[in-house]
């Protein structure tokens, strides 16, 4: 990490691929992915760690990605929405998004698609109070969440079937 | 024509793809080169005279882009149904956050810097934050009376009925704003050249209604404004009026500039500054026979409009006309007004004053059961609406509607009546008190009255030199599913596969006006239009020698080669009204409504008396619809307005403060998370429904008019008291039980506690 005029190098993978950027060290994650490395996917809906539309992984954990300094993500990996579908094939949990439902207006279902693989992969086969539960941090305004919840599930029953 | 059942199935959402993947491109995702960011410089009090503006030492001001007033090119207002509410305060402000100057700089950070450092110096005056302050008329803020709107509805002979009456039941019941939440905030992108004009991009409901603006405040001719919609993070009318005013200020500053300018609000900016739904205030007072029976009554609406008329003439008329829910009233006077304080103005919102008005009657049918000593059943049964009788603008119920059955079938999926009878029982020896409680309630589709003979929305249908169709409409998807459902009804009418057909994004440049995305008008109204322009396509094609029964290819060479020689194959389609059908601005009598969804909603509620937190525990949703078109979609739409509902009944508190929201944060504007909300159980009844798409009727707005009065009468069925406000929080429910804990005790003589 090398260091200038304030701002410093910072490296960290985003999707399996390594970036390095020069960011202030305070500078959000979030604008870092939008602004400096196209990932538009994460979203910003409240800029303060209530909604989840930023969700992204990081080293495994599910983090607001509006919260986290970009610093903090130096030498960490990053899975954004766009690193979940392999080419043009959707990853399962995608597919049941589009199939049951589960997202409306779009904004959210980044996020929510992605706290939704955190759990599955803690998880794999999760009853409906898991699913609620670990979708609590990501607001949803349009669906009222239940095929969100059925997206959930189908995608849980997908992968434990292997097709 | 043959059908390939594409209506009534669920297919993939058009542009679904692009969202679970994070492809889809919001406003904020875009980015221009050279493009400026913008901020609005606002007012910090609610009302007052601006004495001076100074930009503070610290800011090198010379590289900011500086746009006041008095730099407008057109005409200072954003023009709607009227032009009175100024784009930026010149020389007065009317409620606080009212846009004062715009700023604009290539570095976001900086700007915030600069707003810091401008000061704005203000003689105050007096203002009226409240319905009843502003009915005071001391001071009068605006016109001559503070009152943007009034409407008046008489029919039969109300002045008759209270003589007559064995019970005259009255009382009074308010609903609090609400913010739409969208997950995205507003925002948009502008541009300005010379030779091509303006280009506005923006997340908006209703491209049209910007581009009137934009060119009124902007000085162009029409062809010189272009506004497009990009993808939409969520709506629910908190953008369909307020983005003409954030495009505004985008647009002054892109003129000034000459470069691209975008402004996008944080959720703080967004919440205090933009519309919210209006506050209401509902009194009714209603002449009962004997046996439940409404004879009459008079119903008086208000609501709270803020600081400028914007649309609150017409939620006003939404609300009016849906205040007598789905009853018959022989007699019936209605008063209503929307006036002014010196808030933000309050704006569209998922169901248009309906949810106001019927919250009010849905209560007060429980107040009329409860004094009449009915059940909640029972006094909905003996009033309900039937087809031949009229509603209280005197229009003739000509649809087979039977809310008898409805509302028996409602209650059987809930199980109404074993839990009345087991919580009954239970509540006796519990700090767990559970209650169930009904709403029945209709909802009109498409623009009130005669509103949709002035929209005389206009849709297009173009076969495309590849064969395939794609619909040129304006109206926009914020993810009710616009783009699916429009391609379903072109791609069912013309025989096609649903994949053979696309929707051309909504750009005023390319698209005609079909209107407004709101009112539940899309699928019903436009939809129509929609079937109707590619009935017109395929009779052409069909005239040039397309055979009947054509297979998907020949569709397409029939398409291409038509294309090939006449240069391009386009077919258009216009509203007009039906015949018969007849409205009366001036007397607020006739047909309302071209259609009406009706609904029965039952919510099941526990109250726990430990934290005074009410729990929806189970909620059946059943409405007729008309024809479900998409089920999935449609389902899709009755839980999220459900759960909207159940957050304007119990969660969604606007705390305001001299006309300033003060909670304007996720962290403390509690909007229902997952872990919040009861399995919704929505259920369709389908009669169809001659003037829509299909047989289809409106369904975005309906199911937000239902779960507040079914959860407060649940929650009066559990503790047996009334409330008569939403929203109701746990301080409420701590005072009442706690007022009603004291009254009790001391009626009871000595000893007995």
């Amino acid at each position: 990490m090398s260091t200038s005029g304030g701002m410093c190098d910072v490296s960290f993978s985003v999707n399996g691929a390594t970036r390095t950027v020069r960011v202030y060290p305070m500078e959000r994650l979030l604008d870092v992915l939008r602004n400096q490395l196209g990932f538009t996917g994460a979203k910003e809906g409240c800029g303060e760690g209530e909604c989840g539309s930023c969700s992204v992984l990081m080293d495994g954990e599910l983090v607001n990605s509006c919260l986290v300094p970009a610093l903090q993500a130096n030498g960490a990996q990053i899975v954004t929405i766009e690193g979940l579908a392999e080419g043009p094939r959707l990853h399962t949990l995608q597919k049941a998004f589009l199939d049951c439902g589960g997202a409306q207006c779009g904004i959210c279902t980044p996020g929510m698609i992605l706290a939704s693989y955190y759990l599955l992969m803690r998880k794999p086969s999760p009853t409906v109070e898991d699913i609620r539960e670990a979708l609590s941090g990501n607001l949803c305004r349009c669906t009222g969440y239940m095929q969100i919840f059925e997206s959930v599930a189908e995608a849980a029953k997908q992968s434990q079937t292997g097709k | 024509m043959k059908s390939n059942n594409i209506v009534g199935a669920s297919v993939p959402r058009k542009e679904g793809r692009d969202k679970v993947t994070g492809k889809a491109v919001y406003i904020d995702d875009m980015s221009m080169p050279g493009m400026l960011h913008g901020a609005t410089v606002r007012s910090s009090v609610p009302r007052a005279r601006i004495t001076g503006i100074t930009l503070g030492s610290g800011v090198a001001w010379d590289e900011f882009v500086i746009v006041y007033a008095k730099d407008i090119p057109g005409k200072n207002c954003i023009a709607l149904i009227t032009e009175e509410q100024p784009c930026l305060a010149d020389g007065v402000v009317n409620h606080p956050e009212e846009p004062i100057l715009l700023l604009a700089h290539p570095n976001r950070h900086l700007l915030f810097k600069a707003m810091q450092a401008v000061q704005i110096e203000y003689e105050p005056l007096p203002a009226v934050f409240t319905i009843d302050d502003s009915e005071r008329q001391d001071p009068i803020i605006w016109g001559t009376d503070n009152v943007f709107k009034r409407f008046l509805i008489e029919k039969g002979d109300v002045d008759s009925v209270w003589s007559k009456a064995d019970y005259i039941i009255e009382s009074e019941y308010t609903t609090g704003a609400q913010e739409q939440l969208y997950i995205e905030n507003n925002g948009v992108i502008a541009s300005f050249d010379a030779d091509t004009g303006l280009t506005l991009w923006g997340s908006l409901q209703c491209p049209y209604y910007v581009h009137r603006a934009l060119k009124t405040l902007c000085g162009l001719p029409e062809h010189k404004v272009r506004v497009v919609q990009t993808e939409t993070g969520g709506a629910f009318g908190g953008k369909e009026e307020y983005p003409s005013i954030i495009a505004g200020h985008a647009a002054l500053l892109a003129m000034k500039s000459g470069r691209p300018v975008k402004i996008i609000y944080d959720r703080m900016e967004d919440m205090a500054a933009t519309t919210k739904r209006h506050p209401s205030r509902t009194r009714h007072r209603t002449a009962v026979s004997r046996d439940g029976k409404i004879l009459g009554g008079e119903i008086e609406f208000v609501i709270d409009g803020g600081a400028y008329t914007t649309l609150s003439p017409v939620v006003l008329s939404r609300g009016t006309i849906h205040a007598g829910g789905p009853y018959h009233w022989p007699n019936i006077r209605i008063r209503a007004k929307a006036v002014a304080t010196n808030a933000p103005p309050h704006g569209a919102f998922r169901g248009f004053g309906a949810p106001q008005s019927l919250f009010a009657m849905e209560r007060h049918m429980d107040r009329i059961a409860a004094t009449v000593g009915i059940s909640p059943v029972e006094v909905r049964q003996r009033n309900f609406l039937r087809p031949g009788q009229s509603t209280t603008t005197d229009q003739i119920i000509d649809e087979p509607i039977d809310l008898d059955r409805l509302l028996g079938r409602g209650l059987d999926l809930a199980d109404y009546e074993a839990k009345r009878r087991q919580f009954s029982v239970q509540n006796k020896s519990s700090r767990l008190k559970r209650g169930i409680g009904v709403a029945t309630f209709l909802h009109g589709a498409g623009f009130t009255g005669s509103g949709e003979r002035y929209l005389a929305s206009e849709v297009a249908l173009e076969g495309c030199a590849d064969g395939t169709v794609r619909i040129l409409v304006s109206s926009t998807e914020f993810g009710q599913g616009t783009n699916t459902v429009l391609c379903q009804v072109a791609a069912e009418t013309l025989g096609l596969p649903y994949e053979d057909v696309a929707i051309a994004p909504p750009d005023t440049s390319n698209v005609p006006n079909s209107g407004p995305t709101v009112a539940s008008r899309t699928v019903m109204v436009v939809g129509k239009l929609v079937q109707s322009a590619a009935e017109g396509l395929r009779q052409t094609l069909l005239a040039s020698g397309l055979a009947a029964g054509y297979s998907r290819q020949q569709f397409r060479d029939a398409c291409s080669k038509y294309v090939a020689e006449h240069g391009a194959l386009k077919s258009w389609a216009k509203y007009q009204a039906p015949p018969g059908v007849f409205w009366d601005d001036e007397k607020y009598r006739g047909e309302a409504y071209a259609a009406y969804s009706w609904a029965v909603y039952i919510a099941q509620v526990a109250v726990d008396l430990s934290t005074y937190s009410v729990t929806v525990e189970d909620f059946v949703a059943l409405q007729e619809v008309g024809k479900v078109l998409h089920p999935l979609l449609s389902r899709g739409q009755i839980t999220g307005g459900v759960a909207q509902g159940i957050g304007y009944a119990l969660y969604e508190k606007v705390a305001w403060e001299k006309g300033r929201m003060q909670n304007g944060q996720m962290t403390n504007y509690i909007m229902p998370t997952s872990a919040d909300l009861p399995d919704i159980r929505v259920y369709f009844e389908e009669l169809g429904n001659e003037h829509g798409a299909f047989g289809a009727k409106g369904i975005g707005e309906l199911p937000m008019d239902g779960p507040a009065p079914a959860i407060v009468n649940a929650v009066e069925d559990a503790l047996g008291i009334p409330f008569n406000s939403v929203p109701l929080l746990p301080e409420d429910i701590f005072s009442a039980v706690s007022a009603a804990e004291s009254s009790a005790s001391q009626e009871l003589p000595q000893g007995v506690r």
